[in-house]
């Protein structure tokens, strides 16, 4: 009896250990590593930054927005269906922009999005700039990327880093009637950015810049360039340093403009700078913190672009599901078609979802957060949703969908550059596997308690 | 001189409307709502009297429901500088709206009514003549050009003969048509600086009105599909199929 006992000790205490091991973690044995890891994780993703870090955070769907911003949103749509879209197809052709709307989009305040009102500028949110954004790229996504470097890469850069002497003598110009341009890529440093190979002398009053840059939205047409230049080479990256010049500054050339697969009508120049002498006073920011400017200009450019992508994918979709209803074949319309649903309703699902992370970011950067990860992973879905739903769109088009003159296939073609412009696919992967590292405190600089 | 300029929240001209199941109205859930288009032509004319420097106030006021605000926010974008927001929760006929609209007039006392000729969901093109009648002040109605000339107003009008041009005196009420402006769009600043122009809340008790409706909907419903034509081989069978089939003659 005893041995039989002893027998169903040992198998309970064996079960009951193999049992505990395999419940809740948060009854196992302290020491155990693998739950308290488990525990430690856990206890991480629970406290999201919302709420660890503002007590004034409000609640809402990320998708709401106030009449203010129906308002602006209805206005952009208007506007974009008068003025724009009956350049768009044009323009592409032709691959440059009308001058005539380079001047509509200063004058509806466009180009100065959120630029404070006392520098003649819009005073608005960054959630509100990637409204307009968005409706704009609805219509032509070409324009809206002129629109989005202007607004979220140079305008942006100015207001966080500019001394007030800049901001008096460049805010209102940007705002008024001069484009701007952000040039950081060069020929042999595109990801490698801060391998950039420009250098600026430093001489007693002035620098002088010697180099070329590549890929430059916008530089065909812009009066004001914001130029990364290395200063202290020997110092690496931390001698990068941010510099506001002219066009006609002598020494500088806008050179080949590129003529290219999508959003043909913004353009893509070569710079050359020879010999360049730029005034210590066209410094931004401080000397060699050019690598810290570029990097948050660009995390926070990475929301603009996720917004003109969306606006691809809407507007792709607003031209084909008309067309579905309209269009019949075998005695029905093609829209009615089940497979066709079932297609249609997945395209709408990955918009919807590329919406709510745009815009839940750009709420995010609004409210102070850091949104290095946000950014990314809104910029990436939204250019993997928009190449899937142009593409799509063109196949329940058919043959409609493959001539110029429906205007659908322009958006395709359009969709490509979203994977590659402010931070290639692979790029945003790596910020965002980085983020999580970190957020897991798998990261090699995180260490376990 | 002080402008008086009402708007009306419809469903937007471009939407396809449904009839509700049960015939009581039309399905509004979902629908996009925007400002009357001949109520935007009417804020424009008196925008521009107010750039021309003739209007020395542009009072915008609109009688609806709470999202009426929207409207009254985009007339102040175009250049109105203040708002009334009359909020009611039904739709009241231009009889009730007329009335409510004549007690705003004697609040505000100004010297010119602009008002769209009639609004795009039910067509009834009877608010600006009843206003005037209540108010005892003539009216020019179909505007297709108005010109302030020293203390009249020429107003020009689309009539079913033509063109005709009559001359009132102020204080008077304008119906708009679709030829007398095109109107602007806001610009962002302007959108932006309307936040801070005041719009003043009204009931319709405030201003002594009594919401009775005289008239009740009864039904709405779809006009019969279009049905397809005929060819005929002759006049008479064409005069045939006009006396039994179409009984127009």
């Amino acid at each position: 009896m005893e041995k039989f006992s002893s027998v169903l000790k040992t198998t309970f205490h064996l079960s009951y250990a193999v049992t505990r091991f395999l419940r809740s973690p948060f009854d196992t044995p302290k020491g155990s590593l693998r739950n308290s890891l488990w525990l430690d994780c856990h206890r991480k993703l629970v406290t999201t930054k919302a709420e660890s870090s503002n007590n004034s955070w409000q609640p809402g769907p990320c998708l709401s927005f106030s009449e203010d911003e129906r308002l602006l949103k209805d206005a952009v749509r208007k506007i974009s269906q008068t003025f724009i879209a009956p350049k768009v197809r044009s323009m592409d052709e032709k691959g440059e922009m009308d001058a005539e709307l380079f001047k509509e989009l200063f004058g509806n305040g466009w180009m100065g999005l959120e630029i404070p009102v006392e520098y003649d500028g819009s005073g608005l949110s960054f959630t509100q700039a990637c409204i307009v954004i968005e409706e704009i790229a609805q219509v032509d996504p070409s324009t809206a990327a002129a629109v989005d470097v202007q607004n979220t890469l140079v305008n942006n850069t100015l207001l966080k880093w500019a001394n007030s002497k800049q901001k008096e003598k460049y805010l209102p110009m940007l705002c008024k009637d001069t484009v701007g341009s952000f040039c950081l890529s060069e020929a042999s440093s595109g990801s490698d950015a801060f391998a950039l190979k420009c250098r600026a002398t430093e001489k007693d009053d002035h620098f002088v810049l010697e180099g070329s840059k590549l890929w430059i939205t916008n530089s065909m047409e812009a009066g004001l360039f914001v130029v990364f230049a290395n200063c202290a080479p020997e110092k690496g990256y931390k001698g990068i340093t941010a510099f506001i010049i002219q066009r006609d500054t002598p020494g500088f050339y806008i050179a080949k403009k590129e003529d290219k697969l999508g959003i043909r009508s913004s353009s893509t120049c070569e710079l050359q700078f020879q010999g360049v002498k730029v005034p210590k006073e066209n410094v931004l920011g401080p000397v060699g913190s050019g690598y810290k400017i570029a990097i948050e200009s660009l995390n926070e450019g990475r929301i603009g672009i996720a917004a003109q992508m969306t606006g691809l994918a809407q507007g792709a979709l607003n031209i084909i599901f008309p067309y579905l209803h309209e269009r019949k074949q075998f005695g029905k319309r093609i829209g009615d078609f089940q497979g066709v649903q079932f297609q249609y309703a997945e395209a709408f699902i990955e918009l919807e979802a590329a919406r709510a992370l745009l815009y839940n970011a750009a709420r995010m950067k609004d409210a102070g957060f850091d949104i290095k990860k946000e950014a990314a992973m809104a910029k990436y879905l939204s250019a993997q949703v928009a190449e899937r739903i142009a593409s799509r769109s063109i196949d329940w088009a058919g043959g409609m969908g493959f001539v110029k003159e429906f205007g659908l296939e322009k958006y395709y073609r359009d969709t490509k550059i979203g994977h590659i412009y402010e931070g290639t696919d692979n790029m945003q992967l790596q910020t965002i596997a980085k983020e999580m590292q970190k957020a897991y405190g798998f990261d090699r600089k995180s260490h376990h308690m | 001189m002080k402008v008086l300029v009402t708007v009306k929240r419809v469903v937007d001209y471009a939407v396809k409307v449904r009839v509700k199941p049960d015939g009581s109205g039309v399905d509004l859930s979902n629908t996009k709502m925007s400002m009357n288009p001949f109520c935007e032509i009417a804020v424009e004319e008196a925008v521009r009297l107010k750039e021309a420097k003739v209007a020395s106030e542009v009072i915008v006021a609109s009688i609806g429901p709470s999202q009426s605000s929207e409207q009254i926010r985009t007339a102040l974008a175009m250049g109105a500088d203040r708002g009334i927001h009359v909020e009611v929760e039904k739709e009241l006929p231009p009889l009730v709206i007329s009335r409510a609209l004549k007690s705003i007039v004697l609040k505000e006392k100004p010297s010119l009514v602009i008002l769209g000729k009639q609004a795009i969901d039910d067509d009834c093109n009877q608010t600006g003549q009843m206003l005037a009648q209540f108010l005892d002040w003539p009216q020019g109605t179909f505007a297709s050009k108005v010109k302030v000339v020293g203390e009249k107003l020429q107003v020009t009008r689309e009539v079913d003969r033509g063109l005709e041009t009559l001359e009132l005196r102020l204080p008077a009420v304008v119906t708009c048509d679709l030829r007398l402006n095109e109107p602007r769009y806001a610009t962002l600043p302007n959108i932006m600086k309307a936040k801070k122009k005041p719009i003043e809340k009204l009931g319709l008790k405030d201003l002594n009105c009594e919401p009775s409706y005289g008239l009740q909907t009864l039904s709405i419903f779809e006009p019969p599909k279009r049905q397809g034509g005929n060819k005929v081989e002759s006049v008479a069978e064409l005069i045939e199929k006009l006396r039994n089939e179409a009984k127009v003659i």
